[in-house]
């Protein structure tokens, strides 16, 4: 195809992409290095019977104005990057200088919001991706096993957790482990314990949230793992059982192999997925116990007081972090393009 | 394959509780919230027992009869939830039609081209794939304030489209590799322009893989909560935003019922997605396996 053919029949696609994708990362970029101005004072003149007294007060009209003329506000440089809700390091030095223990400087660094988010963000990704994975094989083996006229049945029900909306889908387990809603009356009763309630814990919170990861990813993996069940060849599974692999055997050196490009698959869609949760995080009404780098920067965004800088410093650093997570993918990619030309 | 192979019971029976165990997890939580958006909030959040839920009391106390549709009603009628569906339909269908055409344009030159800038036009859609949609909602917000376009359904649409993109363009390259190359090359041969090429040889025989891709074009753009949370004002808003304002107003006795009323008629049309393009769905989640 002709360069200029090309060009042409991919414009459209480029042009959205460029104008919405590719500018507003350098717009967020720009919004970074800015804070908002801080509010105009001014020093007023209280003249009483009993002489004058100076005052200092907010001219909100000047401030009004002064945001107006500039809504990016005033140029701070890096300055936002290393302040206390994001990378944090003076504060970082200061914890490890006054605590005692590891786990203490770990406890006193939770309460930096970004390295909150950023703990739950890791552990939920690096947590449920494997568990998608080794939960998704299970079932996936599992309805292969199944007499054909239960799998079709199987795979619908299977998909309503993936499909459904992820605030959804999260409000509809948050109602059941609420602790008025059925599950969680029924996890009273199973502890002994009237009080329990999984919002008010930090860890069961995170525990409900991984769990919520699980059940709507969980589907995905068991789709792509059960297709390429299908695919699974015959010779060498029968070759197998003649040298006496027992079934055990027979998937851990046969079908895994065989399914292992789909692992790879999954796990990178996974990632992706899994390291930009949010809506969970609505749904569940777990910010005070769990929040995630992507709710950060819609906390910062919502309410009439939008922090613009403290949100595009947070969305800076989510995005290199994606290309972190993303590199090796990226690298061996290019190695699978680069053998396929030459 | 299953049939030349002996089980040994014990892994038969492990197998299917596994599997009945998975389909009560993955059914029970909605089919537990379908019935019970039709109880008043005391059933539904029963603070004494749970089996309120089931046998209705204080529905029946509250209204007479053993279900009530009160929840669906105040949804509906009283906050006025037909028109944020009004809207998520105008946004879906929108958004569906328009990165369809655009990705199929896109994802047509990607396979046909075999110069080494497709390869970084994917990888970088590739990473934009992979970023958190509401990383740009916080680049969207200010210049749109600026342009005056902040909280129009055209903008939401347009931002949607961009957005889904990078996934579309991809999912219909690999569909289009699958075509063979002879079928529009010999078009051209016949004097065909590569545009009529496209669109006398191609667009025919397109449709799978268009009906596929649309479909989880489709589930973008009705499941999105970042981009139309944010850049939609109230009285556009479609559904999924709408539920979660109904959680900000959840003091109010029974008002929770209105979001489990709401919730349900929106996932009533993914279930019917699903009982109708099941194929579909699995066809496409494993095409972008396939082809690793």
């Amino acid at each position: 195809m002709r360069h200029r053919t090309f060009f042409w029949f991919i414009a459209p696609s480029l042009a959205a992409m460029i104008l919405f994708i590719a500018l507003p990362v350098v717009s967020v970029f720009i919004q970074s290095l800015h804070v908002e101005h801080e509010q105009v004072l001014r020093t007023v003149e209280n003249c009483g019977p009993f002489g004058c007294s100076e005052e200092t007060v907010i001219d909100r009209a000047a401030t009004a104005e002064l945001r107006a003329a500039q809504p990016l506000g005033r140029f701070a440089g890096l300055s936002n990057y290393t302040d206390r809700n994001h990378l944090a390091f003076s504060e970082l030095a200061t914890m490890w200088e006054r605590s005692d223990s590891f786990a203490d400087f770990t406890r006193r660094a939770m309460t930096l919001p970004f390295w909150r988010a950023m703990a739950f963000t890791l552990t939920f990704t690096f947590v449920v991706t494997p568990l998608v994975l080794t939960l998704g094989l299970a079932i996936a083996l599992g309805v292969n096993a199944l007499p054909r006229v239960f799998r079709g049945p199987t795979i619908f029900v299977s998909l309503l957790p993936m499909i459904v909306t992820p605030l959804i889908g999260s409000l509809v387990l948050f109602w059941m482990v609420d602790s008025r809603g059925v599950l969680g009356a029924f996890l009273q009763t199973l502890t002994n314990n009237p009080d329990l309630s999984l919002r008010a814990s930090p860890t069961l919170t995170w525990i409900m949230l991984i769990v919520y990861g699980v059940w709507s990813s969980a589907p995905f993996a068991f789709i792509v793992f059960y297709a390429g069940l299908q695919t699974v060849p015959e010779e060498p599974l029968e070759a197998a059982m003649i040298d006496g692999a027992n079934r055990w055997q027979r998937v851990r050196y046969v079908v895994i192999p065989h399914l292992m490009p789909l692992a790879v698959f999954i796990t990178l869609m996974q990632l992706m997925d899994n390291f930009r949760v949010f809506e969970p995080i609505v749904g569940f009404q777990a910010q005070a116990s769990a929040t995630s780098l992507s709710y950060n920067i819609f906390n910062y965004l919502r309410g009439d007081a939008a922090q613009f800088g403290a949100a595009a410093t947070t969305s800076m650093l989510t995005i290199l972090g994606v290309v972190v997570l993303l590199t090796p993918v990226l690298i061996r990619t290019w190695r699978d393009f680069n053998r396929k030309r030459s | 394959m299953a049939a030349t192979q002996r089980r040994s019971p014990l892994l038969v029976t492990v197998s299917t509780v596994l599997v009945v165990l998975w389909v009560v997890v993955a059914a029970f939580p909605f089919v537990w919230t379908l019935w019970g958006s039709f109880k008043v909030q005391a059933d539904f959040f029963s603070l004494a027992d749970w089996r309120n839920a089931l046998r209705g009391t204080f529905t029946t106390i509250q209204t007479g009869g053993s279900f009530t549709a009160q929840g669906y009603h105040g949804a509906w009628v009283q906050e006025e939830f037909w028109r944020a569906a009004m809207n998520t339909m105008i946004v879906v269908v929108s958004v569906v039609v328009i990165s369809l055409t655009f990705g199929t344009l896109g994802g047509y030159a990607l396979a046909r081209s075999g110069f080494r800038y497709t390869f970084w036009l994917l990888m970088i859609a590739l990473v934009f794939r992979a970023m958190p949609h509401i990383t740009l909602v916080s680049g969207y917000l200010l210049p749109f304030f600026q342009w005056n376009v902040w909280g129009h359904l055209p903008t939401a649409i347009i931002v949607l489209v961009a957005i889904n993109q990078p996934f579309t363009l991809w999912m219909l390259h690999s569909f289009f590799l699958n075509i063979p190359k002879d079928l529009d090359e010999s078009a051209m041969v016949d004097g065909c322009t590569r545009f009529q090429a496209f669109r006398h040889v191609i667009v025919p025989v397109m449709w799978p893989g268009v009906i596929t891709t649309g479909l989880f074009s489709f589930l973008l753009a009705y499941n999105d909560f970042a981009v139309t949370a944010m850049l939609l004002s109230q009285q556009n808003h479609t559904m999924i935003p709408k539920i979660a304002s109904f959680l900000g107003s959840t003091q109010v006795e029974g008002n929770v019922m209105f979001a489990v009323a709401a919730v349900v008629s929106a996932t009533a049309p993914l279930f019917v997605l699903i009982l109708f393009f099941q194929r579909q769905i699995v066809s496409g989640l494993t095409a972008g396996a396939v082809k690793g």
